[in-house]
């Protein structure tokens, strides 16, 4: 953006006296009413988040200042660099240092451009730009089911194939023979030719990799956030997503394919911005990024407490929980730190891996097995009745009732909130200026209808945003009603052996005899609610589901990983026993001890 | 693959041994006890995109949370979710059979017309509105909108929005609605009538008193024409039109053109275009019969009622009217009618029914002529009157409500099912207890005429008894 760049210099032009400037390639001002350049050059090299990266834009020549709807040319990558400003910015506001917005992320942003050949690099002369046929676009940001699009998209393509496109030096007046000839079909200059662009060396920014790259500046800083409280703080509103386009400045009209870009109809997605994070990184040919120590809020021991304490479970888990992280080794700065490119390192996710370890932890000492730690809770209760000095055992029933209870009153809020989403805001889009009355005209409508259905429902306006917090459900040992087991003891369930204590439980089953190849069919496992599966199982994996927003087979899948790294040895031998004897006919019923 | 989960014996961790075949230890100790249950949403089974919301599946959990609050009548809340629904105007380019703009129309009119909150006048915006939100549908906004006029008693109303939704005009889309411009013009046809209607009652009551007002009797007869013309027009294409027949052919009568009227009425009602209309008949029926007509044309107009509508209750008369006959061939008919009305739940207590019965077999019985008519009637009815009809717990039942139902009952269960049957049996036995003497001659009467019970059910014949 010229004019952050040229917010100092205020000097009036010479020639026409206005104070309307721009810079050129060689870093001189221009004046953009009468396109004077002057001898002034800027002093320093200003290195602000939001400075001029359109270097490319100057060389093609002056900004045509004015189009006939009173907006200005722009750049599909200025769209987006305003996008990962204002979700820089609320993240700072939300309390994250300010380097990352300064920083690393603008340093990442940089690097993009340039690798991706949009700014900071002499374009090569040559490089045709291809008039492909146009790409499927990304679900999230569809405008599908518009009806003008594809016969405009046609049209397009005619125009293009005859303009030639090549060469710095007639990029200038091809550009605006581009935009005259596009501007029914996209604000931006380069709207249309970006979505057509063959991708395959290039990666194509859109609006779920926005968050990709806030979540990988935040790795690299090793902020407190997890992708999945970064997707949550996205859909609570905290950090600009959807409709992010109504702070674009006035004069950057959206329209036509624009809105194929900018404009969003789903939630991001945990696997889509993970998976788009892990190409960025490789793209940008990012260094390993910085350690993932056992301080590290990241590190699973701390999650594992964090989610200890919102799952409401005795803080004595945690011993069991580090046990389990220190004998996988997936607490080790090599398994934990993120090295781009490397394919040999696991790709770890973060929030899901402590969850995962949570449940296997349950599922050492309590079985899960719609059995046994029903039988415990028995054994506690009866404990807790006849003995009420120091902590009380845990009971698995009554933590199951509050969890129970909790959850089903949060998860009915949460599919009314869904409900009642407004997906809309006041500033409509429309995909061509002939739209502009009828989307305008709906709009009206909508709020005409809004308001007189809300008079009816006792104006019930959308719920107020939650206050960001990484906690969903949260428990205090202040309130007596006995609902917050932090403090409860493990005793019941544990028996000393050798002056060490062990779960009394000896028992475990696996989650699957074999994990499948990512390869060959997507997943590691299958989880599905018609599994057979213990009740409790399913319970405690939509518990962390629902503190996750993810899919209970995501964790489901982690848990089949760590039980084959836990387990592994043992099993294999214990398989080669058992068929060497023959003494067991279905190989499958393998037998583990636990710890 | 995912195992099944699997429970095995006590493992004791310094000594491998494989124990897989002894029984496990938790599990042999304890039933199972608490199965946690899972609230409904967690049955859900868990698809790959279920936790990716978007613009889409939103609005149509909002629609599922509107419908289940409209179906437990909290209009209140139908309201708030609608509030958030109406976004999805937005998105509607109508593909859809059913897109958002008619739910819209069709869930807000529903909430305006039960919200106890909600007034005329907000009715009226909301369906302003809706009229130019979806142009397809106009005339059917219109005729919604009018309707509710009508219910809520604001007729000038309701005649002016006719009006204004006649003279609409939109291109192609008035050719497209033709029918529901003629349902408009009909409708308004119809108001017209009742203005008419009322003129003309304000006019015999003041005709009385020698006062004669020429205005009123001018527009009275400007509004019969404006409904005429109307109404003319919309029974000429098939459909059931019964309001606007009527009214039609009252006006038609009024002014005396007979004539008319019986070609509407008989058009309407043998029209094979038309849809099969009982109620097509009983005008016509009851059009003859103001007419004086010849029992020739009535008993034809009735006997396509029998054949839509047996159990109608004009069926008495016709059965009358077939009974008088000379013809043998109609007094069969008669039989076959009275018969069927009774095959129907709703005419098991009527006396008249029964006692039109009991008359004809009385007849029957007594000259012993056209028995086989009686075989006939019966053989496919022996199977499930008896329980049907003649029970003993319906004649215990007849008997203390009704004396003179069970008179006539008793007389054809006595014929039909002989001296022995339960229902007769009870009937004349309580009748003979209270010495009444109508049910001594009963008693003697199906004694005298048992065998013509033998004869009807087949018995004589094949058994050879007499």
């Amino acid at each position: 953006m010229d004019e952050e760049a040229t917010r100092d210099f205020n000097e009036r032009c010479a020639q026409c006296s206005e104070v309307n400037w721009g810079l050129t390639d060689g870093g001189r001002f221009y004046c953009r009413s009468c396109h004077n350049v002057t001898e002034r050059t800027r002093e320093v090299v200003n290195t602000d988040f939001i400075t001029n990266t359109r270097v490319q834009t100057i060389s093609k020549g002056s900004r045509k200042q004015e189009k006939t709807d009173g907006g200005c040319e722009w750049y599909v990558c200025e769209g987006f660099q305003l996008v990962l400003k204002k979700q820089a910015e609320a993240l700072e506001a939300l309390g994250v240092c300010p380097q990352m917005k300064d920083e690393v992320l603008w340093n990442f942003w940089r690097c993009y451009l340039q690798r991706s050949k949009q700014a900071y690099c002499i374009r090569p002369a040559g490089e045709t730009v291809k008039a492909l046929s146009p790409q499927v676009c990304d679900s999230s940001t569809d405008v599908d089911s518009d009806p003008e699009r594809p016969s405009l998209l046609h049209v397009l393509s005619l125009s293009e194939s005859e303009g030639d496109l090549q060469t710095d030096n007639s990029f200038a007046s091809s550009t605006s023979k581009v935009s005259e000839c596009t501007s029914l079909c996209s604000g931006s200059v380069d709207g249309s030719l970006y979505l057509k662009k063959n991708q395959k060396e290039k990666l194509r920014m859109t609006m779920p990799m926005t968050l990709s790259f806030c979540y990988m500046a935040l790795l690299w800083l090793r902020e407190p956030v997890t992708l999945s409280d970064l997707l949550r703080f996205v859909v609570e509103g905290h950090i600009p997503y959807l409709n992010v386009f109504q702070h674009f400045p006035e004069k950057m009209k959206l329209c036509g394919v624009d809105l194929k870009i900018f404009c969003v109809e789903s939630w991001p997605a945990y696997e889509e911005v993970y998976n788009k994070m892990l190409e960025l990184a490789v793209f940008l040919e990012l260094p390993r990024f910085p350690d993932i120590t056992d301080s590290c809020f990241l590190h699973p021991d701390m999650l594992c407490m964090k989610y200890l304490m919102e799952a409401n479970l005795p803080d004595e888990l945690h011993n069991w929980t580090c046990r389990v992280v220190k004998k996988i080794g997936i607490g080790d700065v090599d398994f934990l730190t993120l090295v781009p490119g490397n394919k040999s390192t696991a790709k770890v996710k973060y929030d899901i891996l402590a969850a995962a370890v949570i449940v296997v932890v349950l599922k050492l000492l309590f079985l899960l097995d719609d059995k046994y730690e029903w039988l415990l809770s028995d054994f506690a209760e009866e404990r807790n009745k006849n003995n009420k000095e120091g902590d009380p055992y845990f009971e698995f029933q009554k933590w199951y009732k509050v969890i129970k209870c909790s959850l089903d009153a949060k998860q009915k809020k949460l599919d009314e909130e869904r409900a009642k989403y407004l997906w809309r805001c006041e500033k409509p889009l429309f995909y061509s200026a002939k739209m502009k009355s009828k989307v305008l005209k709906r709009r009206q409508m909508v709020v005409n209808l809004q308001n007189q259905f809300g008079k009816l429902a006792g104006s019930v306006r959308p719920a107020e945003k939650p206050n960001p917090s990484s906690f969903q459900l949260s428990w205090s040992e202040e309130n007596t009603d006995g609902s917050c087991f932090h403090g409860h003891s493990l005793k019941g369930i544990l028996q000393e052996k050798c002056g060490l204590l062990k779960p009394m439980n000896p028992d475990y089953w696996l989650c699957t005899v074999k994990l499948c190849t990512e390869r060959s069919c997507g997943h590691l496992a299958h989880y599905s609610r018609e599994e057979d599966f213990p009740q409790s199982y399913h319970f405690v994996l939509r518990l962390f589901s629902f503190l996750l927003r993810i899919q209970p087979s995501y964790i489901h899948d982690e848990v089949c990983v760590i039980e084959q790294k836990l387990f592994n040895k043992k099993f294999y031998k214990k398989a080669k026993i058992q068929h060497r004897s023959k003494e067991i006919k279905r190989p499958k019923n393998n037998i583990i001890k636990t710890m | 693959m995912a195992a099944a989960p699997r429970k095995n014996g006590l493992l004791e961790e310094e000594e491998e041994v494989v124990r897989s075949s002894a029984p496990p230890a938790g599990s042999a100790l304890l039933p199972p006890l608490y199965l946690p249950f899972l609230p409904p949403h967690f049955y859900q089974p868990a698809s790959s995109h279920e936790h990716k919301l978007n613009f889409k599946k939103s609005k149509q959990a909002c629609l599922s949370y509107i419908q289940d609050a409209m179906l437990q009548k909290q209009w209140k809340r139908a309201a708030e979710f609608l509030t958030f629904y109406v976004e999805s105007l937005e998105k509607d380019y109508s593909k859809e059979h059913v897109g958002p703009s008619e739910m819209i129309w069709r869930i807000g009119t529903e909430i305006l017309c039960h919200h106890s909150h909600s007034s005329i006048k907000e009715f009226n915006s909301f369906m302003e509105q809706m009229k130019t939100l979806g142009v397809k549908r106009y005339l059917k906004v219109c005729l919604e909108h009018v309707f509710h006029l009508l219910c809520n008693g604001l007729i000038d109303e309701a005649y002016q929005n006719l009006s204004l939704a006649e003279s609409w005009r939109f291109g192609e889309q008035t050719v497209i609605q033709d029918k529901e411009i003629k349902l408009i013009q009909a409708y308004r046809g119809l108001l017209d009538y009742c203005k008419w209607s009322k003129q003309k009652n304000m006019l015999l009551e003041h005709g009385q008193d020698g006062f004669e007002d020429l205005s009123v009797e001018q527009e009275m007869h400007s509004c019969f024409r404006k409904a005429a013309v109307n109404l003319k027009e919309i029974i000429k294409i098939p459909g059931v039109w019964d309001q606007f027949v009527k009214c039609y052919v009252d006006l038609l009568e009024f002014y005396g053109d007979h004539n008319e009227a019986r070609q509407v009425l008989q058009e309407y009602a043998y029209n094979p275009k038309f849809p099969a209309n009982p109620n097509a008949h009983v005008y016509l029926y009851q059009f003859l019969k103001r007419q004086g007509e010849s029992k020739k044309s009535l008993i034809s107009a009735l006997k396509n009622l029998h054949d839509t509508v047996p159990s109608h209750e004009l069926m008495i008369d016709f059965h009358l009217m077939l009974q008088k006959s000379k013809k043998r061939k109609k007094r069969r008919l008669g039989l076959e009618v009275i018969f069927a009305v009774l095959d129907y739940a709703g005419w098991k207590e009527n006396v008249k029914a029964w006692s039109c019965l009991a008359k004809q077999l009385k007849q029957i019985v007594i000259s012993e002529k056209h028995l086989d008519w009686l075989k006939q009637e019966w053989s496919s009815r022996k199977d499930w009157w008896p329980a049907f009809h003649f029970s003993r717990y319906l004649g215990k039942k007849n008997w203390q409500e009704n004396q003179s139902l069970s008179y006539e009952k008793a007389l054809v269960a006595g014929i039909l099912l002989g001296k022995d049957g339960k229902y007769f049996k009870y009937v004349s036995h309580q009748g003979c207890k209270a010495r009444m003497k109508r049910f001594r001659i009963l008693k003697k009467f199906v004694h005298k005429h048992n065998p013509v019970y033998m004869r009807i059910s087949g018995l004589s014949e094949s058994s050879g008894q007499p």
